[in-house]
C-alpha cells in the first residue's frame, strides 16, 4: 500500500465528483427529498378513517357507544345513514372505510350480552383492517371483519390498551428518520461505488490503470474513501433536518450514531465494490443495486415489523446490513442505548464488511481476462 | 552478459484462444532494444491481443514471454513500473484537465514529489500543452488527446513503450507530428512497439512484423521485406484498365492486381519472365499492352503477398 498512489486516486475521485453535477445533486437532494416524503406523506399509523354510521336504535345508550368509538380518533364520521345496507353500499363505493351499524334492538341485545354493535371493515386495505380492530377492543362491540374469526381469548368486556413507549404520540417521523439514514445510505452508497468503478471500465480507464503499478487495494480503497465522507455528510443532513423538521430526538450519544452510520457505510461500500466486479455496464450495476435495495427496505424492519415476518424472511434479513443498522440506530436515537449494549449488531456489520471487501479484492483481477 | 543487448521482447509460441477462436496463433517475436518495432495487420489480426499479453494484461493460452528480462505474466507487477502503455481507445480521464491527468499518472507511478512537478511542467512544454493545462481532456481534439496519452504514458520514462494503434483516429498532420515524438523517444533509448494498419507508418519503423488472422506472416526491416519481392511487382499500362484487370487476374501465377490511377500494379509469384509473357499474351484481345515492367515493391505489396499466400494455402487445404 503506497500512500502516494492512494492519495492520487482519492484526489482524482474528488475532482471528478466536483465536475459531476448529477452525482453532486444526488448527494444532497436524495436525502432531503426522501426525508420530506417519508416524514410528511407516509403515515403508518391509521387515524381518521372515514366512517359511516347507521344508528337504528337512537337511544341514549347507542349514542354513547358511537361517541366512545369516535373518541378513539381512529375513525371520523363522514356519513350518517338509516340502514346497514346503505353502509355496505358506501363501503363498496369506497366512500367510507368503516361502517358502524347499531340495530334497533340495541338495548335488549346489550342487556342479554349478545352482539350489540357491528363494525364493518374494508378488508381490502390491511392497514385499515388492523386499525379498525382497535375498535373491537372497546366494550360492547363485536367485529365482523372480513373473514376474521372472533378471538375467543380476548374478553369482550375488557379493552386492551396499547401504550407506545418511546414514541407516545405515535408519530411516524420519529420512527422513520433514524431508519431513513440507513435507507438513504444503502441506496446511495451501494449505487455510487458500483457505478463509479463500472463507469471507469466502460470508458476504458481501467485498461490504462491496470497497466500501471497501481494495486487493486490502492485502487479500491482510494475509490471508496471519498464516498465515506459523502456518507457522513448525508447522515448529518438527515439528522439535522430530522431534528429541525420533525423534532426527532437523539437520546443516546451523537458519536454512537455516527459510529453506527460509519459501520453501515463501510458495509454498503464494500457491497458496491463487489457488485462493480460483477457488473458489465452501469445499467447492470444499477439493477444489481436494486436487487439488494428492495429486500433491504422490505425486510429490514424499516417498513414492516421484523418480528412479524416468517422465520425464513428473518434469516434473510439478518444478512442485510440495513437490518442491523436499524437496530443500532433506533436503539441509540430513540431508546438512548449505547453501542456497547448493542454490540452484536455492530459486530455483524463489521463481519459483513470484512467478507465483502475480501471477496471484492479477490475478484478484482489486474487482468483483462 | 550485458543486459542492454538482450532483446527487449522475446516471445515463443505465443497463443491466445477465446473459446473456439484462436486470436493469436503461435507467434514468435524478437524486438531489439531502442527500436521502433511495428505491428502491421488489418483489424482483428491479433495485434491488440498480442500487445496485451506482452504487457501482462492477458494471460497467454500457450507460449513463453520474456520482456525486459522478466518472464510474463508471472512478473507482470514488476514490469508495470518499467513500461508505458497507450491503449487503442483514449483511456485518460475526460473529466480531468490536462495537467490533472498528468499529475495523476505521476502519482500513480509514485515519482518523488519534486521530480513529479518538474516532469509534469516539462511534458506540458514538450507536448505543447502549456496553454491548455486547465482544459478538460474530454474537450481536446483527436490529435491532442493522443499527444496527451503519449505524454502520460512516458511520464515515468519507461524503457519500453507499447502503443496500440495510437493514430487510428488522427488527421495526417497530427500523425506526422506524433511519429516525430516516437522517434525522439527511440533516440533517447526507449524501445517502442507500435501497432498500426497504416502502410506509411509501418514504413517508418526500424523493423516490422505482419500479422494476419493471429499468425505472424512476415517480419524484418521494411527494406528486407520489400527486397524479397524484387522482380515480382509489375507495372502494367494497358488500354481499358478495368477490363485488363479482370483478364490479368485470370492468368496463372498472378497473386493480385490493383489499379493505381490509369496503370495496374500486378503482384506475381515468380520473378522470372514466364508470368510476364503470359500477361502480355492475355492482354491481346483488349489491345496491345503499352508497358509491362518490374518496379520496386512497396510495403503494401509485401503485405498483400504475405496475406494472399496464406489465403491460397488455406484454399488448397479445405
Amino acid at each position: 500500500m503506497n500512500l502516494r498512489r492512494l492519495r492520487a486516486v482519492v484526489v482524482k475521485e474528488f475532482r471528478q465528483m466536483r465536475r459531476d453535477r448529477i452525482t453532486l445533486a444526488m448527494i444532497v437532494v436524495v436525502p432531503v427529498v426522501q426525508l420530506v416524503l417519508f416524514g410528511y406523506a407516509i403515515n403508518l399509523n391509521v387515524r381518521g378513517l372515514d366512517a359511516g354510521i347507521a344508528d337504528q336504535a337512537g337511544t341514549a345508550g347507542s349514542r354513547a357507544a358511537v361517541m366512545d368509538m369516535l373518541a378513539t380518533g381512529v375513525v371520523s364520521p363522514v356519513l350518517e345513514v338509516a340502514t346497514p345496507q346503505e353502509l355496505v353500499d358506501a363501503l363498496r363505493r369506497g366512500e367510507i372505510g368503516v361502517g358502524i351499524a347499531i340495530p334497533a334492538d340495541f338495548e335488549r341485545r346489550k342487556a342479554e350480552g349478545a352482539e350489540a354493535v357491528q363494525v364493518m371493515v374494508d378488508g381490502s386495505d390491511t392497514s385499515v383492517q388492523v386499525a379498525a380492530s382497535q375498535l373491537a377492543q372497546m366494550p360492547l362491540a363485536t367485529i365482523v371483519g372480513l373473514g376474521e374469526a372472533p378471538i375467543a381469548s380476548t374478553p369482550p368486556t375488557r379493552p386492551v390498551s396499547v401504550v407506545a413507549f418511546y414514541n407516545p404520540e405515535r408519530r411516524s417521523a420519529v420512527n422513520i428518520v433514524p431508519g431513513l439514514i440507513g435507507v438513504i445510505l444503502t441506496m446511495t452508497m451501494v449505487l455510487f461505488t458500483a457505478v463509479a468503478i463500472v463507469r471507469e471500465r466502460e470508458r476504458g480507464n481501467m485498461e490504462l490503470l491496470i497497466a500501471t503499478p497501481l494495486s487493486s487495494a490502492e485502487l479500491m480503497i482510494g475509490k471508496v474513501l471519498p464516498y465515506v465522507a459523502i456518507g457522513f455528510l448525508q447522515t448529518s443532513v438527515i439528522l439535522a433536518l430530522g431534528m429541525w423538521l420533525f423534532d426527532v430526538p437523539i437520546r443516546g450519544s451523537v458519536s454512537d450514531v455516527y459510529v453506527a452510520a460509519g459501520l453501515l457505510i463501510g458495509a454498503n461500500l464494500t457491497l458496491g465494490l463487489l457488485i462493480s466486479t460483477r457488473a458489465r455496464s452501469q445499467f447492470q450495476a444499477m439493477q444489481m443495486t436494486f436487487f439488494v435495495f428492495l429486500p433491504s427496505i422490505l425486510l429490514s424492519g424499516f417498513m414492516f415489523p421484523f418480528s412479524g415476518m416468517p422465520r425464513a424472511a428473518q434469516w434473510l434479513a439478518e444478512l442485510l446490513p440495513l437490518t442491523h443498522f436499524l437496530r443500532l440506530v433506533r436503539g441509540v436515537m430513540l431508546r438512548g442505548a449505547s453501542l456497547a449494549e448493542l454490540w452484536i449488531d455492530a459486530v455483524a456489520l463489521v463481519a459483513f464488511t470484512a467478507v465483502m471487501m475480501s471477496a471484492a479484492i479477490l475478484r478484482f483481477r489486474k487482468r483483462l481476462d | 552478459m550485458s543486459a542492454g543487448d538482450d532483446p527487449a521482447i522475446r516471445a515463443r509460441g505465443l497463443t491466445r484462444r477465446f473459446g473456439a477462436l484462436v486470436a493469436v496463433d503461435h507467434v514468435d517475436l524478437d524486438v531489439p532494444r531502442r527500436h521502433v518495432y511495428g505491428f502491421l495487420g488489418p483489424n482483428g489480426s491479433g495485434k491488440s491481443t498480442t500487445i496485451r499479453m506482452l504487457c501482462g494484461l492477458l494471460t497467454p493460452s500457450e507460449g513463453q514471454i520474456e520482456v525486459l528480462g522478466l518472464s510474463i505474466p508471472q512478473q507482470a507487477e514488476e514490469l508495470r513500473r518499467r513500461i508505458g502503455y497507450m491503449t487503442q481507445r483514449f483511456s485518460l480521464f475526460e473529466d480531468l484537465t490536462v495537467s490533472e491527468n498528468l499529475e495523476f499518472m505521476a502519482d500513480v507511478q509514485a515519482l518523488p514529489r519534486t521530480v513529479a512537478r518538474q516532469r509534469v511542467d516539462e511534458l506540458l512544454e514538450e507536448y505543447r500543452f502549456a496553454d491548455r493545462r486547465r482544459q478538460l481532456a474530454g474537450t481536446l481534439s483527436g490529435g491532442q488527446k493522443q499527444r496527451l496519452a503519449l505524454a502520460c504514458a512516458v511520464i515515468h520514462r519507461p524503457e519500453l513503450l507499447f502503443l496500440d494503434e495510437p493514430t487510428s483516429a488522427v488527421d495526417p498532420e497530427s500523425r506526422r507530428d506524433f511519429w516525430e515524438k516516437l522517434f525522439d523517444l527511440a533516440d533517447a533509448g526507449t524501445t517502442l512497439l507500435v501497432s498500426t494498419h497504416y502502410m506509411d507508418e509501418a514504413e517508418r519503423c526500424h523493423r516490422i512484423a505482419i500479422l494476419d488472422r493471429g499468425a505472424l506472416v512476415a517480419d524484418g526491416t521494411p527494406a528486407e521485406l520489400t527486397d524479397r519481392l524484387a522482380g515480382r511487382v509489375l507495372l502494367v499500362v494497358a488500354p481499358d484498365p478495368r477490363r485488363a484487370q479482370q483478364v490479368i487476374l485470370g492468368v496463372d501465377g498472378v497473386t493480385s492486381v490493383a489499379q493505381v490511377g490509369t496503370s495496374l500494379r500486378v503482384l506475381v509469384d515468380d520473378a522470372g519472365d514466364g508470368v510476364r509473357s503470359h500477361i502480355r499474351a492475355s492482354l491481346h484481345p483488349i489491345g496491345p499492352a503499352v508497358r509491362i515492367e518490374p518496379v520496386p515493391a512497396s510495403l503494401e505489396d509485401v503485405f498483400v503477398a504475405a496475406t494472399r499466400r496464406r489465403n491460397t494455402c488455406e484454399g488448397v487445404a479445405t
